[in-house]
């Protein structure tokens, strides 16, 4: 697998600037996508529980880019994930991907829980597959792709393994490689690794990065880990709570493919105090409650029910 | 890589623990077996004692009661009498189609209930009112609403199992996993093949629950439409063994209805797990 060649940093931080690395790329249904947010606030709830989960929030994500959301927990960084996959709609603002307003979720926009969201009653390959399915690919061939692309991820020997028989890495591997089959212009992962232990984690990163640099998608990766967000992001979006706004924009300039040396470069932790006194200085007396990519849960019991 | 650091979970316990505790389940399965056996004895034991001796114990008389060597005789003339295959043929035809029917009819509209809220509102309202309604209380207008008793007596029995099955649709349709579906959503599924791809495999469990339920109270719904207009049936020939004062032969039709209802409630089962390998797994994870 060859790595593409790291961006230059100062095209990242400008709006438009720069040419795609991924251009050049032969598969140009896997070249990223350009994202743009402008003025983008999402109110959540009913009545007088509701309230803004994020306000006036404008960026933009040049396509192939790798960037971080970071902020405490509760600060709105899932619902705009959430609001970009289409699960959550925005109530003021505009929001677009390659200059078409997001309306809805669609496969080119692939969206990676937490916590695994595999069917579990299709064994990993035909998880892996169900994009294809969704699309008419012929069994066959669905297969053959879902295993190639298993074999990428370290799990071909799984393939006829069903979710609940696999490790919490193994399930949000697969989750990933679901998602790629797609060949998403654009990647949301929302805290993926959130729930794995340190060293999965670790090895989790490194694969994403990997399967990122072949690709190039736009990945925008929600994380409360100001570590995982400095290793994987070219650049990092922090987000302050209630209501959730654009603290800061901090552009990575560690070169790619990146080492264990860059967590021990001065730059490294010079970011790493910033990041630490910003969410410091962001974070209440008490942490907020998580909130989902698909907004919240339905909050009218029905009307009619069967007494049983 | 990272395959060998976080191993799946679905490894084996380790084999030096396997031995013993292997051999504890098997005596905790004996100890059961042997519990229910002398159980099943005692019972057994209990009514040839009150049929033989003649108990009466006041409100409650054991003097028309068959002893159960009277019932395994009149069981063994049964099963060599062609009328048996008879019997069983109709009762089982009535079941199959009206189970079969409910179950359709049941799951569909299940799952459209619990998922859609127009269906919600336009038709739970009626089914509501008509759910406390006993499938007996249907035999009068039942008659008079269709054409043949055959018909009448499937529909009891259509009855009997479509609310069970309503049921259970319902509230495993309402239970699916919002993630599930913003997931399959984002890997591009239509809201059209969303009910096949998602909802009911995710509902397929509490299903096949409300078809075993069914699948019982189908059984007494049947007994009781042809205890009042049938020729054939094992119902039938409950009912009729008492008109010609043959108790024994009561107490085998009673039988056979129970072992017939729980064969087939253990067949659905069984068929559920064969259709949900994937719900196994599941279960011993939780």
């Amino acid at each position: 697998m060859t790595a593409a060649p790291p961006l230059a940093s100062a095209d990242r931080c400008l709006p438009n600037g720069g040419l795609p690395a991924a251009a050049s790329l032969p598969s140009p249904s896997a070249v990223g996508g350009h994202i743009a947010a402008r003025g983008l606030c999402i109110e959540l709830g009913r009545g007088a529980d509701r309230f803004e989960a994020l306000h006036d929030v404008s960026f933009e994500v040049e396509p192939g880019e790798f960037v971080c959301l970071l902020g405490p927990s509760g600060c709105g960084k899932s619902t705009l994930l959430g609001a970009l996959a289409g699960h959550v709609d925005p109530s003021r603002g505009a929001l677009s991907v390659d200059g078409a307003p997001v309306a809805g979720s669609g496969p080119e926009r692939g969206l990676v829980f937490q916590h695994h969201t595999l069917f579990p009653w299709l064994r990993v390959v035909d998880n892996v597959a169900y994009g294809l399915r969704m699309r008419g690919v012929a069994r066959a061939e669905r297969r053959e792709r879902a295993s190639r692309l298993l074999e990428q991820v370290g799990l071909r020997e799984f393939a006829r393994h069903y979710p609940a028989q696999l490790s919490g890495g193994m399930q949000q591997r697969v989750e990933i490689a679901r998602v790629l089959i797609n060949e998403p212009r654009v990647l949301l992962m929302d805290e993926p690794f959130g729930a794995l232990d340190a060293l999965t984690r670790l090895h989790m990163q490194e694969l994403l990065v990997r399967l990122w640099s072949a690709r190039r998608p736009t990945v925008v990766f929600v994380t409360h880990d100001i570590d995982e967000a400095l290793f994987l992001a070219d650049r990092i979006l922090v987000l302050g709570p209630r209501p959730g706004r654009l603290v800061d924009v901090l552009p990575v300039p560690a070169p790619r493919p990146r080492t264990a040396d860059w967590l021990t470069d001065p730059r490294f932790g010079r970011l790493k105090r910033h990041c630490l006194a910003l969410l410091r200085h962001e974070e209440r007396q008490e942490p907020l409650e998580r909130l989902s990519p698909i907004g919240l849960p339905e909050v009218s019991p029905p009307s009619w029910r069967f007494a049983s | 890589m990272s395959a060998v650091l976080d191993a799946p979970r679905a490894v084996a316990p380790p084999r030096a623990a396997a031995g013993p505790r292997r051999r504890a389940a098997w005596a905790g399965r004996a100890r059961a077996a042997a519990l229910a056996t002398l159980s099943l004895v005692a019972c057994l034991a209990l009514w040839h004692l009150a049929a033989t001796r003649h108990w009466d114990l006041g409100v409650l008389s054991f003097r028309l009661v068959p002893p159960p060597l009277e019932v395994l005789q009149a069981a063994w003339d049964l099963l060599h009498s062609p009328r048996l295959a008879q019997h069983l043929g109709y009762s089982l035809w009535r079941v199959a189609s009206g189970f079969v029917a409910a179950a359709i009819l049941g799951i569909v509209l299940g799952l459209l209930i619990g998922r859609l809220r127009w269906a919600r509102a336009g038709l739970l309202p009626p089914l509501e009112v008509l759910r406390p309604i006993p499938a007996v209380a249907w035999i009068p207008l039942s008659i008079l609403m269709f054409p043949s008793s055959e018909l009448s007596m499937i529909f009891i029995t259509f009855v009997g199992a479509l609310f069970p099955v309503l049921l259970n649709t319902v509230h495993g349709a309402e239970a699916v996993d919002r993630r599930l579906v913003a997931a399959a959503r984002s890997l591009g599924t239509r809201p059209d093949r969303l009910f096949l791809q998602v909802v009911l495999p995710s509902a397929a469990p509490a299903i096949v629950t409300g078809l075993s339920i069914g699948m019982g109270t189908c059984w007494f719904c049947l007994v009781s439409a042809e205890m009042i207009s049938g020729q054939y049936g094992i119902g039938y020939y409950t009912w009729a063994s008492y008109t010609v004062q043959d108790y024994a032969s009561i107490v085998v039709g009673m039988l056979l209805i129970g072992v017939l209802g729980m064969g087939s409630s253990v067949l659905i089962r069984a068929g559920g797990r064969a259709l949900m390998p994937w719900q196994r797994i599941v279960e011993e994870r939780a």
